[in-house]
């Protein structure tokens, strides 16, 4: 089938009166769209990203259904989305028209949802997110905290648009972005554009996609390729799986855009096993793409044509990088190249490539129909535009945020996220996963963009950003990480396969209390030989997380050396036995003691001697009343 | 998977060996045979063919991967090192059911650790390792893309969040 533009156009029109309800969202409240065109009374709307999927958004659909179909409910749609971004709080359902958040959402509370709700227009209270009700009053889902100050163009359409629904997308101006550069730009056009904007990587290393592009287009070939990396490697990082699942019809027609500039016709989507759910809604959309005429040939009635194929990783973080990537869909191990040639000149099967990461390319088409000036109205001069973060660890709003680059951690992590749960006290915030670094409180201030995160020893990376509490171990913190390096290491170089390994070793000995203050030395010198020596990016970055956190945290590695203590109280070998005032005196302890190491009188108050404690922590089983402790 | 999938040979810890029963596999031998005929001059085609064996199978059995290496015309040695390379691919049978624990970032700090030791301890094995009866298997993964319900683990393709240490026997319980 061929389609056309005025086609594109009439399912825009039609599909939007359908939506407009929803829009208020999009919109702030303002619904711009004129309501004469309404054609349902109220809409429910599911969260289906995936902390809420796999928390049962199917089934809460269905049971919607089934009750608006018991109370003969008419012009009531109910449709799952992509992520909302709260995952703290799902599963979530919103509400329109008002925008009503309500959170935890279990099977049972549906009925009385739409008997009140969607009956008798009264809000069920004790479902309400926490957010939305301020001093009694209720607040739509735009102005809870959470939301107000976020800025959304990668996850434009996340939460918005039933994720199944190509109609949906091209309501929403979808495909309108490869319409216009088809028909109306020329390959260099599209390509000035992209340079303009200064649109900049968002997998990690923040190139310019405009002058990688325009590296491809110049290398004259007979064939091309455009690679979308959705290998999300970066453990802790979710938001190119929520764009694939919430919002798939972005990325191919970003892919198709690009595929128009530099001369190709052939797309690769690089999934990891693990999203197999993303994995089944990319290939539903590119089906209904194909049938649209969307994909495929002559598209739009250009000489134009352009196909994508999906490929499953299969369970290797290093394939995330891009030569390692390319020899994993040409069949092989997944290991890098040495970097003689740039992929945008000799990439997959030595053929010029680009690869650009999900949240990249779902930059691109708002970008080609607002144009490089919108862009750089947001974020910074050096990094325009937004970045989606995923917030977790301890905090207490897990979930995604999209906000304009230059917004300060502070920002993201309290006035957002919410703060530290618990009464813990804020100590460091991981950007970057295993190729960044830990942030400590006094750079809280610092704007996130490319350029900012790496004078303070970390990176932007994917976009991951764990907090971390007055309770973690930052030696543990950097162990666990070069326990992630020298697992996932190809073992193609010396210096990461081996380096990291003494590295790990070196930190294990720290955190079971047998480290050195000689061993603080080794690790320096090591970080900065991996550094130099490493082949690839993932060993060149390897020693991030160990460098940044001595750098700022060197105290608790020398705790650690010298007084052979773990001031977060989170190694456990370190940590000692202590019994508190709250003991009876039952003996009970120095009984069981297989040390003989506790001492006291019947009745009264018993003491741990520390130096022959051999910690086995059967004292802490025995104890009836909880009074031994570890500290 | 069905009781004639392998022949187990030897068992005894980790170390458990297993013969390819071509007979109780016919039919999946077959299905791979034909995607093979399909695939085979596709660009790239190894890893593909793999995941499909990895799939029907619940393994690369080293008689697989020699009838691969055959059919392609790739060195077995090639084969061999693809298969041991990607962590989604195991050399000895899956459990009945697989086990992901989470072990990335954000689960790491919300205690994802100790709720592997916990299924450790109740199951008698550790990570890339089948219990003897063949219901379980452990992978660690690295983020399954659910760290808003941190700590997670996902049981063949169900995922379980915001998980304690408590919370394991019974959610076990539910596949024995
Ligand atoms: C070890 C390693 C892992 C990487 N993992 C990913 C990944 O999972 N996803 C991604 O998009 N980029 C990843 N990258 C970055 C890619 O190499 C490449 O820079 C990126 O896909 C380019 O796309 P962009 O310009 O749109 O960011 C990784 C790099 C390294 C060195
Ligand atoms: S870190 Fe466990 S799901 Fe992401």
């Amino acid at each position: 089938m061929m389609i056309t533009i005025e086609m594109l156009n009439e399912i825009k029109k039609k599909t939007l009166k359908t939506m407009t309800l929803r829009l208020e969202k999009k919109n702030n409240g303002i619904s711009s769209i004129n309501k004469e065109n309404v054609s349902d009374k109220k809409h429910v709307l599911i969260c289906g990203g995936p902390g809420c999927h796999s928390s049962g958004a199917d089934e809460l659909k269905k049971r919607f259904e089934q009750k608006i179909d018991k109370e003969e409910l008419t012009d009531v749609n109910v449709s799952i989305a992509g992520c909302f971004g709260l995952c703290e709080s799902g599963p979530n359902i919103e509400i329109y028209p008002g925008g009503t958040f309500y959170s935890q959402v279990k099977i049972d509370d549906v009925d009385e949802i739409v008997e009140k709700h969607l009956c008798r227009d009264e809000v069920v209270e004790r479902l309400l997110n926490e957010g939305a009700i301020k001093e009694e009053n209720i607040k739509p889902v735009f102005e809870v905290d959470f939301y107000k100050k976020q800025e959304k163009i990668a996850l434009r359409n996340c939460g918005i648009i039933d994720y199944n629904s190509i109609d949906e997308y091209i309501a929403l101006d979808g495909y309108q972005a490869l319409a216009k550069a088809l028909t109306e730009m020329t390959q260099e056009e599209v390509i000035d554009i992209m340079k303009k904007s200064n649109l900049r990587g968002r997998g990690g290393a923040g190139f310019p996609t405009g002058r990688k592009w325009e590296t491809a287009f110049k290398y004259e070939a007979d064939k091309k390729y455009v690679i979308c990396n959705a290998d999300e490697g970066d453990p802790g990082a979710f938001m190119d799986r929520s764009i694939l699942e919430g919002d798939p019809h972005s990325v191919l027609e970003a892919m198709a855009i690009c595929g128009y500039a530099i001369g190709s016709d052939q797309g690769y989507i690089y999934v990891r096993a693990e999203y197999p759910v993303a994995v089944q809604r990319l290939k539903t959309a590119i089906k209904k793409a194909k049938e649209k005429g969307l994909l495929g040939e002559n598209i739009f009635g250009t000489e134009f044509n352009f196909n994508i194929e999906i490929r499953l990783g299969a369970g290797a973080f290093v394939c995330g990088e891009g030569t390692a990537l390319m020899e994993s869909i040409e069949g092989k191990r997944g290991m890098p190249r040495p970097k003689i040639n740039r992929t945008a000149h000799k990439g997959l099967w030595g053929k010029p490539t680009i690869i650009n990461n999900v949240e990249t390319l779902a930059n691109v088409p708002p970008i080609i129909t607002k144009g490089a000036k919108w862009l750089k109205s947001i974020g910074t001069e050096d990094s325009p535009g937004t970045k989606v973060f995923a917030l977790g660890g301890k905090i207490k709003n897990t979930g995604l945020v999209e906000v304009p680059m230059g917004t300060t951690l502070r920002e993201i992590i309290f006035d957002i996220g919410g703060g530290i749960p618990n009464g813990k006290k804020f100590k460091a915030v991981q950007t970057g996963g295993p190729s960044g670094g830990c942030i400590p409180e006094e750079f809280l201030d610092t704007p996130v963009d490319f350029a900012s995160l790496g004078k303070i020893g970390s990176i932007m990376g994917s976009g991951g950003m764990i907090v971390l509490d007055d309770t973690d171990c930052m030696v543990d913190i950097a162990r666990f990480f070069l326990d992630f390096t020298v697992d996932e290491s190809c073992g193609k170089c010396v210096p990461c396969r081996e380096g990291t390994k003494r590295m790990l070793e070196i930190l294990e000995r720290i955190t079971k209390g047998k480290g050195t203050p000689e061993d603080l030395d080794r690790l320096e010198s090591l970080s900065e030989a991996i550094t130099d020596s490493s082949l690839c990016g993932l060993g060149q970055t390897a020693s991030n997380p160990v460098k940044s956190t001595m750098k700022y945290f060197r105290h608790e590695y020398e705790a650690h050396v010298k007084e052979i203590r773990c001031p977060a109280g989170s190694c456990q070998e370190l940590l000692q036995f202590f019994i508190t005032d709250k003991c009876v005196g039952c003996t009970k302890c120095a009984n069981n003691c297989p040390a003989s190491c506790i001492s006291g009188n019947l009745k009264e108050r018993h003491v741990i001697d520390t130096e022959q404690c051999i910690k086995c922590g059967t004292c802490m089983e025995v104890c009836p009343v909880g009074a031994v402790i570890k500290k | 998977m069905k009781a004639v999938f392998f022949d187990n040979l030897a068992k005894g810890g980790n170390k458990m060996e297993f013969k390819f029963n071509w007979e109780g596999n016919k039919e999946r031998v077959e299905q791979l045979n034909s995607f093979m005929k399909e695939k085979r001059y596709k660009k790239g085609a190894l890893m593909m063919i793999l995941q499909e064996a990895q799939d029907l199978f619940g393994y690369l059995p080293i008689e697989i991967q020699k009838m691969i290496s055959k059919e392609l015309n790739i060195p077995l040695s090639e084969i061999y090192g693809v298969a041991t390379f990607y962590s989604q691919f195991s050399l000895i049978p899956k459990g009945e059911n697989v086990i992901g624990v989470c072990l990335g970032t954000a689960c790491y700090v919300k205690g994802g650790q100790d709720i592997l030791a916990k299924i450790e301890e109740i199951l008698g094995i550790t990570i890339a390792e089948t219990t003897p009866d063949r219901k379980f298997s452990i992978d660690a993964t690295r983020c399954l893309g659910s760290c808003g319900l941190a700590p997670v683990m996902m049981i063949n393709d169900e995922i379980y969040g915001r998980l304690t240490v408590d919370d394991v026997e019974e959610i076990l319980n539910k596949y024995r």
